[in-house]
């Protein structure tokens, strides 16, 4: 026991409530997954308004998610994944210890999550363009029951604003490790935040994974409109 | 220090790779696919996509396959308690045409 607790001393990077390093990022590791936990329930409530509205005026929700961009959708879901890849690979650059390789992940995971704003801010402008934000200027042309086309678009812009904002609060979260990351603060033995970012990072984009089809391609066939 | 290297398992670069291509290839599917009319099929099949391509970004890139039996209850119980949300609500929605409810 004794020579166990003066081995414990030597590690700078473990806290003294921990009895090993394995315990100090299991508990890390388990208290992300309880954030991210929250923020599925977070985002459960507005998927759950989505379903709730679509199944009421199911006709309305069809006409007016047909004036989503479907290939810029695709596109930029293909950007992200390529983003959540950059991110494992920073994550994997770190375990081994090469700080270079990990400064350069990171970079390019906020060059490749600042091209995915860069287009939602496109579709956004199109859409304030088209008259299709929610409000008294409000225009649908061509949707069916377009008294209800409000609460789609209140739905894109929620959902798709709560996901932007958490892809800002990712870029300074990012930023700091990428600092942090610079200046050899991440270890092979210790590079807790660069793990417990990756998997908000990764987070962000599952939420992405289901905005996608239920935002861009659930009825796209159904009303001839490409 | 045998747990702290079970701790850091280190997934191999291939594994990477061929989870974002497998998920890239699903999202060029998942957007043709929507441009065919299956009729109600086409959300089952979009969200079917959706459920396996998050499914292996949480296995894989969150290295939740790798993770402690805790990790993985406390996940599961996260989903759990978004299916009661959705479904036990959803179900309510569904149903209240079946019966002709007074009121609606």
């Amino acid at each position: 026991m004794a020579s166990q607790i003066v081995q414990h001393e030597h590690s700078s990077t473990l806290k003294h409530h921990f009895a090993s390093d394995a315990q100090q990022l299991d508990a890390a590791t388990i208290g992300m997954w309880l954030f991210l936990v929250t923020e599925i329930m977070f985002f459960g409530g507005l998927f759950l308004a989505y379903f709730a509205y679509r199944q009421a005026y199911p006709a309305a929700f069809a006409s007016a998610s047909n004036k989503t961009n479907l290939w810029l959708g695709a596109a930029n879901t293909t950007v992200l994944i390529c983003s959540s890849l950059t991110m494992a690979l920073a994550v994997h650059a770190a375990s081994l210890g090469k700080r270079t390789l990990l400064v350069l992940f990171l970079i390019l995971t906020l060059l490749l999550g600042g091209a995915f704003l860069g287009v939602k801010a496109y579709e956004y402008h199109d859409k304030w363009v088209h008259h299709e934000i929610p409000g008294a200027h409000f225009e649908c042309e061509g949707c069916e029951d377009a008294g209800h086309a409000p609460l789609f678009f209140s739905l894109y812009f929620g959902m798709t604003g709560l996901h932007a904002t958490h892809m800002l609060v990712g870029f300074v979260l990012l930023v700091i490790i990428i600092v942090q990351a610079a200046r050899g603060k991440f270890t092979a033995k210790w590079y807790t935040p660069v793990e417990m970012f990756g998997l908000y990072w990764h987070f962000v984009d599952i939420v992405w994974i289901f905005l996608f089809p239920l935002l861009y391609l659930i009825d796209r066939s159904h009303t001839g409109l490409k | 220090m045998s747990d702290h290297n079970e701790q850091h398992h280190i997934v191999p670069v291939p594994v990477y790779i061929a989870v974002f291509l497998t998920l890239i290839a699903m999202t060029w599917v998942t957007a043709w696919v929507s441009t065919v009319d299956l009729g109600h099929l086409n959300i089952f099949v979009a969200l079917s996509i959706a459920i396996f391509k998050a499914s292996i970004v949480i296995l894989f890139f969150m290295h939740v396959k790798y993770g402690t039996r805790l990790t993985k209850m406390i996940v599961l119980a996260g989903i759990y308690w978004l299916i009661l949300l959705l479904f036990i609500v959803m179900a309510d929605l569904w149903t209240r045409t079946w019966m002709g409810v007074p009121g609606r």
